[in-house]
């Protein structure tokens, strides 16, 4: 059989163990508009360039492979943080659980309300950043995300939010499946502080489609963590506009295969654009970071900062691009991805690349694998920090960059804490 | 405090002896001053005595105040009271000076069986000793020595030094990259801690120093050995002649 008709084949199965939700004419169309795209691209398959570093089958399969829940102890982070939470229990929405969503300056709808409707102004994002972020690379699981995606939040910001809005995701049965959709509208001026955190589900499929008006800030902070073996692969989808600005950190703890895709277009001058990631694997851990940002407005800048530090065996994979197109000059665009390999067991593979059609751009991409600095540990260990001590000092030394993007302190303060702990509990 | 006697190190990569039969005894109190040529061993021997990975002690031992140091760890010599000024400190991005040394400090008082110093103690102490090295805040919240000058670096070696509250300080080439103010500035810092139970290596290239820091004890090192032994003398003496006389001399004798 043709390698076509594999794909086909395989993308059918999965379909088929899917259903397609209820719901009113825009969303109705919107998600079958998604399905049209993800059947002519088929999903993911291992000889797939953009998967070559990546094995996607446990993310495509029509089951989801069984996760342990997490046992641990250790409160879930941002417990402290004072914000507006939205629960979901295995991808389902929890009323019980989620604070009331009433807010000001930002209004808060479940997927499933307002799909109900005929019409929604989140008929202008819902599927339509996903399929732009389409070319000029196929994101299959996206289009599947678009297409069957069961619940998720529709956030519009018409102020500046009083608190941050908060998406905790609890994981219940062991082979949950969940696929969540959320679309995020910033009106012009408006400034919201999303924040993720939790498992979510055995396997978890989530978009994030966010758009970032003239003059509008956006900042997002992202926990994954506890259940080792939780299977992700996420996606956010982002448009800013002029003098407008995009900033998101995720931190990943463990998890056995988790793919995070960042499709980023700066559409408007002078805006601003941010996307760091620290993440930490022991043993069964496979990370990918996948960026896309394209700059296509003048004096533009972008930041991708991504740290992965892998023992036991662990993999980190980084695909980063930055696009430059005709026209888009003095963009400013930076970007880095390292690893700190604390054995010779572990692995980062890194693909960073620049594609530029403008003639006055500074842009800069460095990528680099190395182990503790030997000088730096006896400098601490001679000052009478013992060996687990300073590595760990080391370690976060290593990170300080990339969580260095969280721009809130109480944010930044709630994530080291995280970091140390994780550390805390490691043998050295 | 310090006994070494017959020390012989070689370099384990290479498989090179560095040092061959060094003999020394530093009393309690006392400063005593290495000189002597590039490659002599100089700093090698502020190695070993630190415990940096990648030499291997042939024969001969080193005790501080009787207990063997050679078998332990950097952290373990660091508790038991050595101390090294490294002549090129290291930089540790994203780790605040400040937590470093708050580290630092608990981590030994916590080997010695002491309590930890609290914050608000700790600060106090530290606000104190970086005041006479003119250390301002800035540089106690940067990470660790992470775009600061040569001087800058030093200076925060000795704070460093001053925390910690070594018994047996090592310092290596401290003046090597100062200006004469920071000079001063270092030496002042380094001669406010002499004290009786307290006892100094200077390792240097240059009388200058020793102006500064005034030696009980001079001794000159030449391939891996101690080849002479003098007082505060002997320094005027290199500064003047050069180590041409003295190597010969040794050769000779």
């Amino acid at each position: 059989m043709a390698k076509a008709e594999l794909k086909q084949d395989a993308t059918e199965a999965r379909i088929a163990a899917l259903a397609m939700p209820k719901g009113g004419k825009w969303i109705a169309a919107a998600r079958a508009e998604a399905l049209a795209r993800l059947r002519a691209m088929g999903l993911p398959a291992r000889r797939d360039e953009y998967w070559r570093y990546t094995r996607p089958d446990t993310l495509t399969q029509a089951d989801a492979p069984a996760a342990a829940l997490f046992d641990g102890k250790e409160p879930p982070v941002f417990d402290s943080v004072d914000r507006l939470r939205i629960v979901f229990v295995d991808g389902v929405f929890d009323a019980a659980a989620s604070d009331d969503l009433t807010m000001s300056g930002v209004e808060i709808e479940r997927l499933e309300t307002a799909s109900g409707a005929d019409i929604h102004w989140a008929k202008d994002l819902y599927g339509v950043l996903e399929a732009r972020g389409q070319k000029p690379v196929d994101r299959p699981l996206a289009a599947l995300n678009s297409a069957f995606a069961t619940d998720g939040v529709l956030i519009r910001v018409t102020g500046k939010a009083a608190k941050p809005v908060s998406l905790i995701y609890t994981h219940a049965s062991e082979t949950s499946d969940a696929i969540l959709h959320h679309v995020v509208k910033l009106e012009k001026g408006a400034e919201l502080t999303l924040l993720e955190n939790g498992p979510a589900a055995a396997r978890f499929n989530k978009v994030l489609e966010v758009e970032v008006a003239d003059g509008a800030r956006f900042h997002h902070i992202r926990a994954q963590g506890r259940d080792h073996e939780r299977r992700a692969a996420t996606h956010v989808f982002t448009r800013l506009g002029t003098e407008s600005q995009f900033k998101s950190f995720t931190l990943t703890v463990n998890g056995v295969m988790t793919r995070n895709e960042a499709v980023i277009e700066l559409t408007g001058d002078d805006a601003v654009a941010h996307i760091a990631g620290a993440a930490m694997g022991d043993g069964a851990f496979h990370h990918d970071d996948t960026v896309f940002i394209t700059h296509d407005a003048v004096n533009c800048e972008s930041r991708q900062v991504f740290k992965k530090v892998l023992r036991n065996g662990a993999v980190g994979v980084f695909q980063g691009k930055i696009l430059v197109k005709e026209g888009a000059q003095k963009t400013d665009g930076y970007q880095i991805s390292q690893s700190l390999l604390l054995d010779g067991d572990s692995q980062f593979l890194a693909k960073p690349e620049l594609e530029i059609y403008a003639d006055d751009v500074a842009c800069s991409h460095g990528s680099t694998s190395g182990a503790i600095d030997m000088d730096a540990l006896y400098y601490l260990r001679s000052r009478g920090v013992p060996r687990k001590e300073a590595t760990d000092l080391l370690v976060l030394s290593f990170l300080a960059e990339a969580v260095d993007e969280i721009e809130d302190e109480g944010l930044r303060e709630e994530i080291v804490s995280r970091l140390t702990g994780w550390l805390a509990r490691r043998g050295s | 405090m310090l006994e070494i006697k017959n020390l012989h190190v070689k370099l384990e990569a290479e498989d090179k002896a560095i040092l061959k039969g060094v003999d020394l005894v530093i009393e309690p109190g006392k400063v005593h001053a290495i000189m002597g040529p590039n490659g002599s061993g100089k700093s090698t021997l502020s190695y070993v005595l630190s415990g940096r990975d990648g030499y291997e002690v042939t024969e001969g031992e080193a005790t501080l105040d009787g207990v063997d140091i050679l078998e332990m760890e950097p952290e373990e010599r660091a508790a038991a009271g050595l101390f090294l000024a490294f002549q090129y400190p290291v930089e540790i991005p994203g780790v605040g000076n400040m937590t470093f040394l708050r580290t630092a400090v608990n981590a030994q008082r916590k080997a010695r069986g002491q309590d930890e110093m609290s914050a608000a103690e700790f600060l106090k102490v530290i606000r104190e000793k970086a005041k006479t090295l003119q250390i301002d805040a800035d540089m106690l919240k940067r990470p660790v020595n992470v775009g600061f000058s040569g001087g800058e670096k030093k200076r925060n070696e000795i704070l460093q030094m001053a925390m910690l509250e070594p018994k047996m300080c090592i310092l290596d080439e401290t003046d090597s990259g100062l200006d004469v103010d920071a000079m001063k500035l270092v030496s002042d810092g380094v001669n406010a801690l002499r004290d009786a139970g307290r006892s100094f290596l200077v390792i240097t290239h240059y009388q200058r120093l020793l102006d500064h820091i005034k030696p009980d004890v001079v001794h000159i090192m030449a391939d891996g050995r101690i080849i002479k032994t003098g007082g505060p003398d002997l320094a005027l003496e290199v500064e003047k002649n050069g180590y041409a006389d003295l190597l010969a001399e040794a050769g000779a004798a």
